[in-house]
């Protein structure tokens, strides 16, 4: 009944003048792992919003807490749940069985989906829910066509529908264009969402902040001893002609 | 009085284990062309980046699991729980590249100045071999991670081997251990990625490097240096090894490593390419990724494979790709060894496989598509042209007069002959006659003598 609602409501809609494109495919992402804020933010995005059926299994609270400069009470405010102890990792309460029962595919564990997929991907892919009424969730997804995951940010961004284009006799997605707003103006979500791609990125390489901080004072220390040892190499050859 | 003590201790020693002789034959008598170049930094280098991948596989083998179910989780223990694993683990994904680049110029440089011929023919040999158990530690190794290029990756390679007739199925299941690249898969290639290869391919790097000191160093002339010795019989254009060439290799060394250390910090996974982005998704056996491409340094000979149409024949083209590069020395029929008094032919010959096989490599790494197979086709035909064709233009080529003695390192342009060398020399000449070219230098030098100034004062 929801569905047949839904597939009247989008027919309407694409029959009525057709909307701005806001979203495309993989549009490009401001990424910087060291605005703490920014990675802060997404950390509470990502426990408030994906984190029930979501695991982050190589990642600890208190990792989390020493790389972004929190403290115990600050992780046990915003990020712990239940009944978690600091040293534990971000695993989610969902079962996997249960996952595969209620989605098809269990969600997958997020510790490396930023290396693996790329931030660009990740960010596409969150923004990239569009209403269909052909899937079991109500929403395709543009980036990930069939992706079994529902659109967990209605609440924040509203719906979406998706501006189709003829091309070469075939329909293409063009975009996607809002339905209607959520909670938040698009310009908000698209940072919170950069944010959450933030987190998910430092998620993946944790060691980040330590190897980019110490990459410049090892290659300083290269770079002097390249100095000294041309200069011995100068010094030891002055004969040879 | 200390000197007097170290001479006797040092005495001691040399009647029981021929250490000063040791340290003569190879390093301070050991004497060497006095005008390497650039290109004779990567012999050394390959030596360090084999001393690199062997300290950081010590450290990664006391943390990693060789166990189907643990190894991808282990990668990411060290990577995030044990201290400065993220560094060595770093240091062995890119050090294992970085020996490919170095042993891919390193190989160069024997074709380019001829030192795979007479009388360094076993110094060729044992180095192709070295590159083969290079390419098998390679290819176990990238196992190991366990994530989906490796599984895919290994399944696609080990079932090559079932294209040989007859026993091409059981050969397969044989080196699996299973029907599927499975746990028995991954415990015995991290068996032989940390013991087998490794010590066989320090036996073959000493073997290499005996027969090097045996014959000598060729050289960028491609002159045997022993041939001309003076009164005391020391190569009169020969300088001893060390301290002249372990100074200027420090020096190599160090460059290296500023390079190593900036993609080791700044740039560990080189757009995919060094580091496989589907490899951060686990192994899954039921999920083949839709595009599978082996690492970068196996693309030329991957692009060769998928090349032939057929399986077998595919196989064997790879393999011969290989194998052809063990005849170089009775290939090559020309007389002169260096590229520098090579007739035209051999230099256009050598240019075009270098081209084709720079090509396949990136074709290698692309998605099949009937362009792609084309190019693969033709550039595949230049790669075993230029070997199968050797005897034939080697013979042919009208080489020029070899000098007698060592001339330099690097040919100044201004020196060189050709028509393209006049027009560098034109194109250069009208750069340095603008404006800004000169204020540019003009610039530069003041800056430098500024640096002079600061910073070395003493002098």
């Amino acid at each position: 009944m929801m569905k047949a609602l839904l597939g009247i409501v989008i027919f309407a809609m694409s029959v009525c003048a057709q909307a701005a494109v806001s979203i495309k495919p993989l549009d490009p992402v401001d990424v910087d792992v060291f605005d703490l804020k920014s990675v802060r933010r997404g950390a509470g995005y990502y426990v408030n919003y994906c984190a029930g059926c979501h695991s982050i299994k190589h990642l600890r609270y208190s990792r989390i807490g020493q790389d972004l400069g929190l403290k115990e009470e600050d992780l046990r405010r915003d990020l712990m749940v239940g009944e978690a102890k600091l040293q534990d990792s971000l695993l989610s309460a969902m079962a996997k069985e249960d996952g595969e029962k209620w989605f098809g595919v269990p969600p997958p564990d997020l510790s490396l989906v930023a290396r693996s997929r790329g931030a660009k991907w990740l960010y596409g892919y969150l923004r990239g829910f569009y209403l269909d009424p052909a899937t079991p969730t109500g929403v395709n997804n543009i980036v990930y066509p069939n992706s079994a995951m529902p659109n967990v940010f209605w609440d924040l961004q509203g719906t979406q529908k998706a501006v189709i284009k003829k091309q070469g006799g075939a329909d293409v997605i063009e975009g996607l264009a809002l339905v209607d707003q959520g909670k938040m103006s698009p310009r908000d979500f698209d940072r919170a969402m950069a944010d959450l791609v933030s987190f998910l990125v430092y998620a993946g390489e944790p060691a980040q902040y330590e190897r980019l901080r110490l990459g410049k004072y090892v290659l300083f220390g290269l770079i002097i001893l390249a100095i000294i040892f041309y200069r011995l190499k100068k010094a030891y050859w002055k004969d040879i002609d | 009085m200390a000197s007097e003590k170290v001479k006797a201790l040092l005495g001691w020693v040399d009647e029981r284990f021929p250490l000063s002789s040791f340290w003569n034959e190879h390093l301070a008598r050991y004497y060497a062309p006095k005008n390497f170049n650039f290109l004779y930094f990567f012999g050394s280098l390959a030596l360090l980046v084999l001393v690199i991948q062997i300290v950081t596989g010590i450290f990664l083998a006391m943390n990693y699991k060789p166990d189907a179910a643990l190894a991808f989780d282990s990668i990411e223990y060290i990577m995030r729980d044990v201290n400065w694993g993220w560094l060595i683990r770093y240091l062995h994904s890119t050090g294992a590249s970085a020996f490919f680049i170095v042993i891919y110029l390193h190989m160069f440089r024997a074709i380019f100045y001829g030192s795979f011929k007479k009388p360094r023919e076993l110094v060729w040999l044992f180095g192709m071999v070295i590159f083969v158990l290079l390419m098998a530690e390679a290819f176990m190794g990238y196992l190991l991670p366990w994530g989906q290029m490796s599984y895919w990756g290994a399944q696609v390679i080990i079932s090559l081997f079932g294209a040989i007739p007859i026993v091409g199925e059981d050969l397969a299941i044989w080196i699996r251990g299973d029907y599927v690249v499975a746990d028995a898969t991954l415990n015995r290639f991290f068996a032989f990625h940390v013991i087998a290869v490794p010590l066989a391919l320090l036996g073959l790097v000493l073997l290499h490097l005996t027969a090097l000191h045996t014959v000598g160093s060729n050289n960028p002339d491609g002159i045997e240096i022993k041939k001309n010795k003076d009164e005391n019989g020391i190569p009169r254009d020969g300088i001893p090894f060390h301290p002249y060439y372990t100074v200027k290799d420090l020096f190599g060394v160090s460059v290296f490593l500023v390079v190593f250390a900036l993609i080791v910090f700044y740039l560990p996974e080189v757009g995919g390419y060094f580091l496989e982005h589907p490899n951060f998704e686990p192994a899954d056996p039921m999920k083949t990724p839709e595009h599978i491409a082996p690492v970068w340094y196996f693309t030329p000979f991957y692009s060769i494979l998928r090349a032939v149409p057929d399986k077998l024949g595919g196989v064997m083209a790879m393999g011969g790709a290989i194998v052809v590069l063990f005849f170089m020395p009775w290939l090559d029929r020309c007389e002169v060894k260096s590229i520098r008094y090579r007739g035209a032919i051999f230099k256009v010959a050598l240019a075009l496989f270098v081209v084709s096989f720079f090509a396949l490599g990136v074709l290698g790494t692309q998605p099949v598509t009937p362009t792609t197979t084309v190019l693969a086709r033709t550039f595949s035909v230049i790669y075993f042209a230029f070997f199968l064709l050797l005897p034939v233009y080697s013979r042919m080529e009208k080489t020029r007069p070899v000098p007698a003695r060592l001339t330099d390192a690097m040919i100044p342009v201004g020196q060189r002959e050709g028509r393209h060398w006049e027009l560098l020399r034109s194109a250069l000449a009208k750069i340095a006659a603008t404006g800004a070219y000169q204020r540019g230098q003009a610039y530069v030098l003041t800056l430098v003598e500024k640096i002079k100034k600061t910073c070395f004062k003493s002098q």
